[in-house]
């Protein structure tokens, strides 16, 4: 999965003066309070650390509180999806009109029906929701399926992803990775990608003329090329 | 396709889907005429009748679906609407329409998950602007009401679940919602506590564990805020001379029902009424409480008190023993260690002990130990073995404190020693006989150093408060337990300069945090667990010919739903009345708190007496002797 990264931090920890007897437990409170929130700095969501206390000499800062900062090197992993990346996560919801999908266990990701392909169907089967593969039957995603899908944008403040599943290469990452013939030679523009090319101009500037149209802030020309263009790869 | 008119109410559902849609994105681009129609349907409230409430289901039912075309900026109108609506205004099918709208908001996009939350703890307690606060009110008091309510709250709550499965980090935000929106001490009582029911709901529910702590911690906050307000110079009042009670008898006249007019005697039930009715910031702290009671008593039949307690005791450390002269709020910690003495109650008392002992802060210490002394004494269920090593502890902290010190009586210099002193007296005066009924305790009281603390040249029977060191020396001259210095000055005097001196500003000389509850709800809940001075006093009187047994004793502390006496005293022998030392003693131990407990025994002879105690009951100082 992508947007995922380690990192080894230098980082200065300024601790209060009543903490001097319990400065490590006071490390690891200043650090567990940046766990679930995107830092600017490191360039991502913090989910983990390990700190590692360098030295036992800290400086003390002037001040009427004196603080004293205990300087650590410390692995961070971190999370930053970025638009076009292909994360995964575990569908929770379903509705005729979106896709609900928890990646990593806390971030919240929507997907909304603009940005399902055609190919899946929305269908009620014994009293569940699931989106049903048009082509390949057995391509299924309901409640529970891990889900293959790339990032639009991702909302730093509450960890929202909006996400597509209109590329192929999308949907129940276990039938795609079973069924790994199948899909890729559907299209032939997308295996080329999958070679790791990415530059093939077509397909891309294609799913962001799509992706914009879901936005709905561009006019009505435009719209209509788009619509034209992602007709042709369909069909092709 | 042409807008349809939504007078006309004759289109589809699939088709309103469908104009809904467009109408969004057609609003983006400035063309808002079916969007404002859309908008109206929502803001549309006023006694709805079928056709209309069929058409605003529908409408947002189409709204749900089309979630991820609604902009922020441009949609702003149609936000408002949905999120102004107040579940209690609509029956149940728009209810779920519209609570289904906001779980699919909150999930489409982060940007509305702050306001959808706002929304449904919004909803935790009905309207409250000025028309529709009394109407609901009122409703509230009928079955329907309390039926509609059930109807709201199931849906709040089974929301908030769902959004928080969706947008897993979505309780993070709520804890906050929940703590600021908690309603302030000025708002209605059946409002505040509503709001306190949804919020201990949430904390027994599913993400208990993840908002419980913020919200334990935003309740006692609010408990303590309430207390604080209710000022004692209400229910006692300055003037000294009028006498509280003289007024208290011409008033109660007119209240047949609590008074018994033949034998004159003023329960503890009048005076309670007296001092707290239309007392309403009481009446909601004891509300509140009550709710609290509750609680705690379910986490335990679930298991988790334990859980729940740790909470209260970070929250007791930070909040309640720092108030100044907390009144009543405490008595939370009280009942839930009355509902596990084992785990909680031992947590409790050593948490005191430890901040006595330990602790860097001078006041926060003497607090503590008066918090730990009026525990010790007051709760029936605290094993008397437990007493004694609590004590012991106090005890040799004392001693090795005043090992040290050459120096003479000092009031404010050893402030914390003789704090440690009076408390090691105070919890002697209720518990020494039951002490001495058991062996190993007797051989192990003999043993703690308290004639060396109390004759060391410190001198804390000359500071310490002198109704106490009275009574503390009787019972040891009465039961031949230490050899202490007699002699002793001030006869008869609740309290004295030197004992003010060591108290302080905050009067630690005179705070028993644990005296009893005069809140009347609550009482009931705390009288089962409860000592009052009248039970233990009763055991000590040897003079009144009835002999005492160690019988007696253990009848004091008896299990829990052994003895409720009313504190009116008349579970007291009447013989004691004859006994003027006896008396004498107990009016200066009863002077250690508010409550005029026995006063219904005093009122025949000796009511020129009783006129002169109120006077000695107010602190010189403050108002609050609590």
């Amino acid at each position: 999965m992508e947007g995922l990264k380690e990192c080894e931090a230098n980082l200065v920890v300024y601790l209060h003066p009543s903490k001097a007897k319990c400065a490590s437990d006071a490390i690891l409170n200043e650090l567990s309070s940046l766990i679930f929130t995107y830092s600017e700095t490191f360039e991502g969501v913090v989910l983990a650390y390990d700190p590692n206390i360098c030295s036992n000499l800290a400086k003390i800062l002037p001040g009427i509180h004196p603080y004293f900062g205990v300087k650590l090197k410390a692995r961070l992993l971190l999370f930053n999806p970025k638009p076009d990346m292909v994360v995964e996560g575990e569908v929770v919801k379903i509705t005729p009109q979106s896709i609900h999908a928890v990646v990593l266990g806390f971030s919240s990701a929507f997907i909304a029906d603009e940005d399902i392909r055609d190919d899946f169907k929305h269908k009620i089967k014994r009293g569940k929701e699931v989106y049903v593969s048009r082509t390949h039957k057995k391509h299924k995603i309901k409640v529970g399926t891990i889900l293959r899908f790339i990032v639009k944008s991702f909302d730093e403040e509450i960890l929202h992803i909006s996400g597509s599943l209109v590329a192929d290469h999308t949907g129940c990452a276990r039938w795609l990775d079973k069924n790994l013939d199948e899909w890729s030679q559907a299209d032939s523009t997308i295996k080329k990608r999958k070679s790791g090319e990415g530059e093939d101009e077509k397909p891309r500037s294609d799913r962001l003329m799509v992706q914009r149209e879901a936005l709905s802030l561009e006019n009505d020309v435009q719209v209509k090329k788009a619509k034209k263009k992602k007709k042709n790869i369909v069909e092709s | 396709m042409g807008v349809p008119d939504m007078d006309d109410l004759s289109f589809t559902d699939s088709e309103l889907d469908y104009h809904v849609r467009n109408a969004l994105k057609a609003a983006v681009q400035g063309d808002c005429d079916f969007y404002n129609q859309l908008v109206a349907v929502i803001h549309h409230k006023e006694r709805l009748v079928a056709e209309e409430v069929a058409l605003l289901v529908t409408c947002l039912k189409a709204v749900t679906g089309a979630v991820s075309s609604i902009h922020i900026a441009h949609h702003r109108s149609l936000l408002a609407a949905i999120f102004g609506m107040s579940l209690w205004d609509y029956g149940t099918d728009v209810m779920d329409a519209l609570v289904e709208l906001l779980v699919s908001l909150a999930s489409s996009s982060g940007e509305y998950v702050d306001l959808c939350l706002e929304m449904l703890v919004g909803n935790f307690i009905p309207p409250s602007a000025p028309p529709s606060a009394s109407y609901f009110m009122e409703l509230l008091k009928q079955p329907r009401g309390v039926a509609k309510k059930g109807q709201v709250l199931d849906r709040v709550h089974s929301t908030l679940k769902d959004i928080a499965s969706v947008v897993p980090l979505s309780p993070l935000r709520l804890e906050k919602i929940v703590r600021d929106r908690m309603p302030n001490i000025y708002t209605k009582e059946p409002f505040i506590v509503m709001y306190v029911e949804n919020m201990l709901r949430l904390e027994s529910g599913v993400m208990g564990e993840l908002v419980g702590s913020t919200i334990l911690v935003a309740l006692v906050d609010r408990l303590i805020d309430l207390d604080v307000e209710i000022a004692w110079d209400e229910i006692l009042q300055d003037d000294f001379h009028k006498g509280i009670f003289d007024m208290e008898l011409e008033d109660l006249e007119g209240h047949a029902d609590h008074i018994d007019q033949d034998c004159n005697e003023l329960t503890r039930e009048a005076l309670i009424q007296r001092f707290f009715s239309g007392n309403l910031v009481a009446e909601k702290l004891d509300s509140l409480m009550v709710l609290t009671f509750e609680h705690l008593r379910s986490c335990a039949e679930s298991g988790r008190l334990v859980q729940v307690f740790e909470i209260l005791l970070q929250s007791f450390q930070k909040t309640i023993l720092t108030a100044y002269k907390s009144k009543f709020a405490q008595f939370v910690m009280f009942y839930a260690c009355s509902l596990d003495p084992e785990n909680c109650g031992k947590m409790f008392a050593d948490l005191l002990i430890n901040i006595f002992v330990s602790s860097l802060n001078p006041e926060w210490r003497m607090s503590a130990v008066s918090y730990l002394a009026s525990y010790l004494a007051r709760a029936k269920f605290v094993p008397v073995s437990f007493v004694a090593a609590m004590l012991e502890s106090v005890v040799n902290w004392c001693f090795l404190y005043c090992k040290n010190q050459e120096g003479d009586i000092n009031p404010k210099a050893h402030k914390v020693f003789y704090a440690g002193c009076q408390a090691t007296m105070y919890v002697l005066c209720f518990r020494m006989r039951q002490m001495l009924a058991i062996p190993r305790l007797k051989s192990q009281l003999r043993l703690m150093r308290i004639e060396d603390i109390l004759g060391h040249p410190l001198k804390p029977l000359q500071v310490c408060l002198p109704s106490i060191v009275e009574e503390f020396l009787r019972l040891v001259k009465a039961n031949h337990v230490f050899s202490l210095p007699q002699s002793f000055v001030e006869y008869g005097m609740l309290e004295s300069e030197n004992s003010r001196a060591f108290g302080g500003m905050e009067r630690f000389d005179m705070f028993f945090p644990f005296d009893p509850c005069l809140l009347r709800k609550c009482d009931r809940y705390i009288r089962p667990n409860y000592v009052y001075w009248s039970m233990v006093r009763s055991t000590y009187d040897e003079d009144d010919g009835e002999g005492t047994s160690d019988e007696d004793v253990e009848e004091a502390y008896a299990s829990r739903d052994g003895m409720s006496i009313p504190d009116d005293g008349s579970g007291r022998s009447r013989d004691d009345e004859g006994d003027s030392d006896a008396d004498e003693f107990d009016y200066s131990l009863d002077k250690m708190s508010i409550t005029p407990r026995d006063s219904s025994n005093k009122f025949g002879g000796r009511m020129q007496r009783f006129m002169q105690m109120p006077s000695k009951i107010r602190p010189s100082a403050s108002p609050e002797s609590l």
